[in-house]
């Protein structure tokens, strides 16, 4: 019951944490907004300003596709982490990224213009076949193999990361230069339009992660006994693939790659409040976008006006962090 | 009847022998079955065709009239509640939260458990007497505390049936006995049991009926006098077996015990 008591209390703080997240990147930025100015500028009745074309077209969208993101990359990795029980397990492992980041690169180096809605979509494209072809060789007779799976979702990550490599080595100076930044992850290219795409893909797959929490849990003891427990064992560990997969693509075809937040988030959470997975995965998801949309902000200003690559800031705040609570936790609760 | 067996075969895709080789065996409602024979008999391979986790690749596996394998796994959950091998939790579970999971097949993705859900987890912990270790650790449990913990958790699914695979491996006397007679109580009560067990003892004192494996083969079945013979038991385990009528202070049953073979038995100095 203390425990019960204990993660709802943590429920409602990682939701005002990303609701001050928010809040606080909305204050940040180049040009220098006073909280008045921003008050003002976002009350409905004001007309159209330069501070109102700021906040709007400017620092929201990119907020919000730093909380979709960073909430999509947390979930999926707690998905990844449950399907191939292994702790070691993010949302890049089994090819997504290299996969999305061959798209990506594709269009970039050939110096195609398409624009950013078009460089996502050839990203999802990359991530899609990826994602498609580990499925393909892990799936026989009804079955989905984790062990094929890990090798061959490692395997096709370093086919594609080829592939990458051999696009940059052959591409001009400039667009070389483009996509190797694409691949080191930003939300400069983040749209109102981009972000309806990424609620559509992330929203529903989170929500239909968080209701195969019950089933997560059982499967963490063994498939058999998940079995025994009422779980359709097969079909949660296709759902999961699938849906972290999905979550995954959706965040790297909007932001390109950014580490750390699918293995570090997750394992904070399950040191601070526990491994049960109803609680696990909507706390990830608030954390997870809560620090994607920080380490945004802190990327736009630390170094004004370069701006430093999202997952940069996500590696420098996160293994810190992550490695004191690593420490804390297993002190107070000896292996 | 709750399960019944006919000429079930079933070989394991990396194995050239087949693991079982046409058993034919109805397990009545409202008994205690026990399966029992040696190491590498079958005896796990046939609860796997009974709870529909493998489907006999001959032959037909049933549960309550219908294919086991083709049960939706939440309606069987509902029904049957197993005491696996393995299967203790990786990561730090609560036992309250490792019983809860018996109630999995009751509560929709969304919700959480309700007063009925709890209540049966509380009941669960009680009769198994486990209140006590309710926030605790499962992996920092004991074995045999472990296994109460499953077996909490098979009650939780309020089941009309119970499996239990070698619930008694690695336990001392006293915690084989506290299973034995959890399960005993449960038949007792209206449900129906089958164990697997290496205990041929407490099989024959506890189970009201016995299914005899060897070799992916039905040996015998029946009442343990009928299974229990010192001819068959020794062919079977390839040792020499004594079956002897046990009456002393208020104990009836059968005693199964095997001979010392180094020290050849020497009956003429035996008391009568």
């Amino acid at each position: 019951m203390r425990g019960a008591r204990r993660r709802d209390i943590g429920l409602l703080g990682l939701a005002l944490l990303l609701v001050a997240a928010m809040s606080t990147a909305l204050a940040v930025g180049p040009a220098h907004l006073s909280l008045s100015e921003i008050w003002m500028a976002l009350q409905p009745a004001a007309g159209d300003s330069p501070a109102r074309a700021i906040l709007i077209s400017v620092r929201l969208p990119r907020i919000v596709a730093a909380a979709l993101s960073g909430a999509g990359l947390a979930v999926s990795g707690v998905l990844f982490q449950a399907l191939l029980r292994n702790p070691l397990a993010e949302p890049y492992l089994l090819g997504v990224s290299s996969g999305a980041a061959l798209g990506a690169v594709a269009v970039l180096s050939l110096g195609l213009t398409v624009g950013p809605v078009g460089l996502a979509a050839a990203a999802l494209a990359g991530a899609l076949i990826a994602i498609a072809t580990v499925f393909r060789v892990a799936y026989a007779a009804g079955q989905l193999d984790t062990r094929v799976l890990i090798l061959a979702g490692v395997v096709v990550a370093s086919f594609f990361g080829a592939g990458v490599m051999l696009l940059l080595t052959l591409a001009e100076g400039r667009s070389a230069r483009s996509a190797l930044l694409w691949t080191m992850g930003s939300f400069g290219q983040a749209s109102w339009q981009m972000n309806v795409a990424l609620a559509a893909y992330s929203v529903p797959a989170a929500l239909g992660a968080f209701g195969l929490s019950r089933h997560l849990n059982a499967l963490a003891l063994d498939e058999e006994s998940a079995a025994h427990l009422g779980t359709d064992v097969e079909r949660v560990k296709k759902t999961s693939y699938l849906l972290a997969s999905l979550l995954a693509a959706a965040a790297v075809s909007v932001a390109g790659v950014i580490g750390f937040v699918g293995l570090v988030v997750p394992h904070a959470i399950r040191l601070l409040w526990g491994v049960d997975h109803r609680y696990l995965i909507p706390m990830s998801f608030l954390a997870g976008g809560s620090l994607l949309v920080l380490a945004d902000a802190a990327a736009r200003t630390v170094a004004q006006p370069l701006e430093v690559p999202v997952g940069v800031v996500t590696a420098l705040i996160g293994v810190p962090l992550f490695l004191v609570l690593l420490r804390r936790g297993y002190a107070r609760q000896p292996l | 009847m709750s399960f019944e067996l006919g000429d079930a075969w079933f070989r394991y895709p990396r194995s050239d022998k087949p693991a079982l080789r046409g058993v034919s065996v109805d397990i009545p409602a409202g008994s205690h079955t026990a399966v029992v024979g040696p190491n590498g008999a079958g005896k796990t391979t046939l609860a796997r065709l009974l709870l529909g986790t493998l489907r006999p690749q001959r032959g037909y596996a049933l549960f309550e009239g219908r294919s086991a394998a083709d049960w939706p796994r939440r309606e069987m959950a509902k029904r049957i509640g197993v005491v696996a091998q393995g299967g203790t939790p990786a990561l730090p579970v609560s036992v309250t939260g490792f019983v809860e999971m018996g109630r999995n097949p009751y509560v929709r993705p969304w919700a959480p458990l309700g007063e009925e859900d709890r209540a049966k987890v509380s009941d669960a912990l009680r009769r198994t007497n486990l209140q006590d270790l309710a926030s605790r650790v499962v992996n920092e449990l004991s074995g045999g505390e472990v296994q109460r913990a499953k077996l909490a958790r098979a009650f939780a699914q309020d089941p009309r049936v119970l499996v239990l695979d070698e619930p008694t491996a690695h336990l001392d006397v006293a915690h084989e006995m506290e299973i034995f007679r959890l399960v005993r109580d449960f038949v007792d009560d209206g449900g129906s049991a089958v164990t697997i067990t290496h205990s041929l003892h407490l099989a024959g004192r506890f189970a009201d009926r016995l299914c005899l494996l060897a070799d992916g083969r039905l040996e015998a079945a029946g009442s343990p006098p009928e299974v229990l013979r010192s001819g068959t038991l020794s062919r079977v385990f390839d040792w020499p077996i004594e079956v002897v009528a046990l009456d002393h202070a208020g104990l009836t049953g059968l005693h199964v015990v095997p001979v010392d073979k180094s020290r050849s038995p020497d009956r003429s100095e035996e008391p009568a």
